[in-house]
Parts: C-alpha cells; sequence; structure tokens
C-alpha cells in the first residue's frame, strides 16, 4: 500500500541537512515504539490473568502499527532505498536508538506496569502535541497514534494506582520496580542534539512544554497509588544516543534472527 | 471504463475479514474513490495503527476489481483524518448487533479516556439485549474491541469501542 499523497508533500522541502536530522529523530521514535512493543510481547501467553496478558498484547500491536509506520517514512527520508524491514531487522545495537527505558527487561508485573506508565506518560503527552507539527507525516502518524496512548496510560496510570494501592505485596513490588526503573525515566524529555535541531525548526515539541501536563498527570497516579514521587535519582542517559544497556543485544539476537539467518526471507 | 459509482457498488461487497458480516464501507474506512481513464485509485484508513487487517483489505479490494476486469488499482493508506466509530454506517451497527458484538456507543471515547476508573460506558448486550453489563477489559480480542460481560445473562461479549 501507498501512503497518501497529501502525507508525503513535505518530504522535498528541507534541507538536507534537515532532512537527516528528521530522519535519525523517526528512526528514534519508531526503535522506541519498536523495542517496547517487543518487550510487551515477551508477555504473551505469561501474563497474571487473560484479560490482562490480551491487554498487554493489544499495546504491543498498537506500538507496532505506530513502528510500522515511523519506519516507512524514516526509510523515504533517508531515501537510499532501505525499507521498514531493513531497518528494523539489519541494524546493530549501537545504531538503535531508544531511550533506555524501553528496553530494561519486563521482570514482574509491577515492572511491566512501572516501565509502561512512565512511557505512557511522556508517549501520550508528546503525541498530542506532535499532532500539530507541520511535518504533515508526523502529524497525521500522532493523530492516529495517540488516541492509542491514551488508552495505554489510562491501562498503566489505574494498575500503577491498584499496585501501590493495594496489597502489602503489591506496594513492595511497586517500590522495588520504581527503585530500579525511575532512573531511566528522565531521558525521555531530555533532548539529544537532533531533537533540539528539530525542536528549534518547531517540527517536534519542545520538552519543556509538556513537563507540567507530564507531571500534572504523574502527580496525580501517585498520590492516588499512596506513593511518594522519587527524589534526587540520577537520570540514567545514553540510548538516546546508541549508548545501550546489555539488555538490547538479546532483544535484538531474537527480533532479528530470521532475517539475519535467512537473509531476505519473506512469509 | 469504470465509473466512480460502480467501484463504490463493488466495494459494498468487500468484507472486513475480521468482522465478515460488516462491508468496509459499512466500517467507514473507505475514504475516497478515484477514476482516471482506466486508473483507479481507493484511499482506505486504518482502525487502528497495528489492524492486521489492512494488507488483506487492500488485497481484497485488488481482487474484487480485478473480477471486474479493472487491473489498474492503486490503494492509499491514509492516516489523517484518523478513523473514528462515527463513520461506521447506522446499518453497519445493526449488523454488528445482529452478529454478537455491541456497536459503539456514541460520545464515549478519547475525552474520557483518562477520567481514571471512572464509571464503564453503558453498553447493551448484544444477545439478551440487557443493559445490565460491566467491562472486563478495556482490550478485547482484536485492537477495535473492548471485553464486556452481561450481568443478567451471564455471557461475555466484544464491544467495538468508541474511538471519536
Amino acid at each position: 500500500m501507498q501512503v497518501a499523497p497529501s502525507e508525503t508533500a513535505a518530504l522535498n522541502s528541507y534541507s538536507p541537512e534537515l532532512r537527516q536530522q528528521l530522519f535519525l529523530c523517526v528512526l528514534q521514535l519508531a526503535d522506541t515504539s519498536l523495542i517496547l512493543g517487543h518487550r510487551l510481547s515477551e508477555w504473551c501467553g505469561h501474563g497474571p490473568v487473560l484479560e490482562q496478558d490480551l491487554a498487554m498484547a493489544n499495546i504491543a500491536l498498537d506500538l507496532l502499527g505506530e513502528t510500522r509506520s515511523l519506519y516507512q517514512y524514516a526509510a523515504e527520508l533517508e531515501g537510499q532505498g532501505r525499507t521498514e524491514d531493513d531497518l528494523a531487522f539489519l541494524r546493530l545495537a549501537v545504531e538503535y536508538k531508544n531511550p533506555l527505558l524501553v528496553e530494561q527487561p519486563n521482570g514482574d508485573f509491577a515492572d511491566t506496569v512501572t516501565r509502561q506508565f512512565l512511557f505512557d506518560n511522556f508517549h501520550y503527552h508528546f503525541l498530542r502535541a506532535l499532532k500539530n507539527s507541520p511535518d504533515e507525516r508526523l502529524a497525521a502518524i500522532a493523530e492516529k497514534a495517540v488516541k492509542e496512548a491514551a488508552y495505554h496510560l489510562k491501562w498503566s496510570s489505574e494498575w500503577l494506582i491498584r499496585l501501590g494501592d493495594g496489597t502489602e505485596e503489591s506496594r513492595k513490588r511497586l517500590d522495588k520496580a520504581l527503585d530500579t526503573l525511575w532512573r531511566y525515566s528522565g531521558e525521555l524529555t531530555k533532548p539529544t542534539a537532533t531533537e533540539q535541531a528539530l525542536q528549534a525548526a518547531g517540527i517536534i515539541p519542545d520538552y519543556a512544554t509538556l513537563l507540567p501536563t507530564m507531571e500534572a498527570h504523574l502527580n496525580h497516579v501517585f498520590q492516588e497509588a499512596t506513593v511518594p514521587v522519587p527524589q534526587g535519582v540520577f537520570m540514567m542517559t545514553g540510548g538516546k544516543e546508541g549508548r545501550h544497556t546489555e539488555h538490547l543485544g538479546y532483544i535484538l539476537a531474537e527480533l532479528q534472527y530470521m532475517q539475519r539467518t535467512y537473509p531476505g526471507m519473506k512469509w | 471504463m469504470p465509473t466512480e459509482e460502480r467501484i463504490w457498488q463493488l466495494l459494498e461487497e468487500v468484507s472486513d475479514p475480521e468482522v465478515p458480516v460488516l462491508s468496509i464501507l459499512d466500517l467507514g474506512i473507505v475514504r475516497g474513490v478515484q477514476v482516471q481513464g482506466e486508473q483507479v485509485t481507493v484511499s482506505i484508513t486504518p482502525t487502528y495503527s497495528g489492524c492486521p487487517a489492512m494488507n488483506t483489505i487492500a488485497t481484497e479490494i485488488r481482487l474484487r476489481l480485478l473480477a471486474e476486469g479493472i487491473t489498474q488499482v492503486t490503494i492509499h493508506n491514509q492516516l489523517s483524518p484518523a478513523w473514528t466509530t462515527d463513520w461506521m454506517s447506522q446499518a453497519g451497527r445493526e449488523k454488528l448487533e445482529a452478529y454478537g458484538i455491541a456497536p459503539p456507543v456514541d460520545g464515549t471515547a478519547t475525552g474520557h479516556v483518562l477520567n481514571l476508573f471512572g464509571k464503564d460506558t453503558a453498553v447493551r448486550c448484544p444477545l439478551c439485549k440487557s443493559d445490565n453489563t460491566h467491562l472486563v477489559s478495556q482490550f478485547g480480542s482484536t485492537a477495535c474491541k473492548a471485553h464486556y460481560q452481561c450481568d443478567d445473562c451471564h455471557e461475555p461479549f466484544d464491544y467495538f469501542k468508541c474511538h471519536a
């Protein structure tokens, strides 16, 4: 299927430098959704109850749908003949630009919910602003994905509250999950040089403008969960520049196995 | 030479692979048809980003048109404006309910999504028609459906969730 012409119009109006920056940024967004979608799909068949198994598989599917739209756009921006599949299956870990948070292991259900909440709270607010991007393609992708991200954020917010304000055991696990994962939350809104260039060009939202609504939602959820918001934690960064934790390599080994073993294989 | 009207008639015969009682026109995913000479362009929009039925639907459209001797077909994937359940036809809603899937309840979409632990949308059971039902999970058997259960006849059922 081709992309509708109204959504490809902006491609030629960018300078080569800006187009390259945009390519890297779209790639980063695609990598982020792909890796988190892949992580969630690892739960398939292992969820604590059937309904939540389905919920995580559904969220994974939404993220993979967004991933495809983004990789297709990235491939067009690059214009070197690579396809969405090449970008997903034939790059090395250092070439992946996803933030560290999304590659962290599933752990227990509290770890997965915490990772999802920290991501969704950024993702939803980011997409809401990206809908207004002058880049028509990104705006169209965001317009579609934000409706789905709203359901994801509702799901992860409600589960964070249930776990925090639930039993002694669920609270203990949530505390442990926050101990492990909070340090990865800061990278989401810390722009790289690439993101700064696109923010300056007005193509993606300035993260500073997202922070008030993100913080308001987070504070509300943590308050309902009776969990204090962690303070003074050193934030880990690097994923968006290709410096990953050891976990990404294992994900890619599984994700890319088929295309690496049988290059060009099709269904 | 195919006419636009004829193309719309043919598209009415292409059904949703997940919900075969619905045509793709009932579902509201066909956003436009253009005919220029022998060249036919059909624009479709996904219900959800990850909807795995999109490729199948594109293939079905091609096959249906091919059966009429229409070979020059371009199918555009159009993301904006994003699909909403408002585009589902009244006939589609009735067919959906008769099939056992509760149709979308208008005005219950995204604006309320962040109302945490809010009251569930009242959805009528497609089997016994009771309004005494409850939400089991926002996420159901496919991306476009939520999972409900009837408190009168106790049957679980799918609800085509509102997406506006």
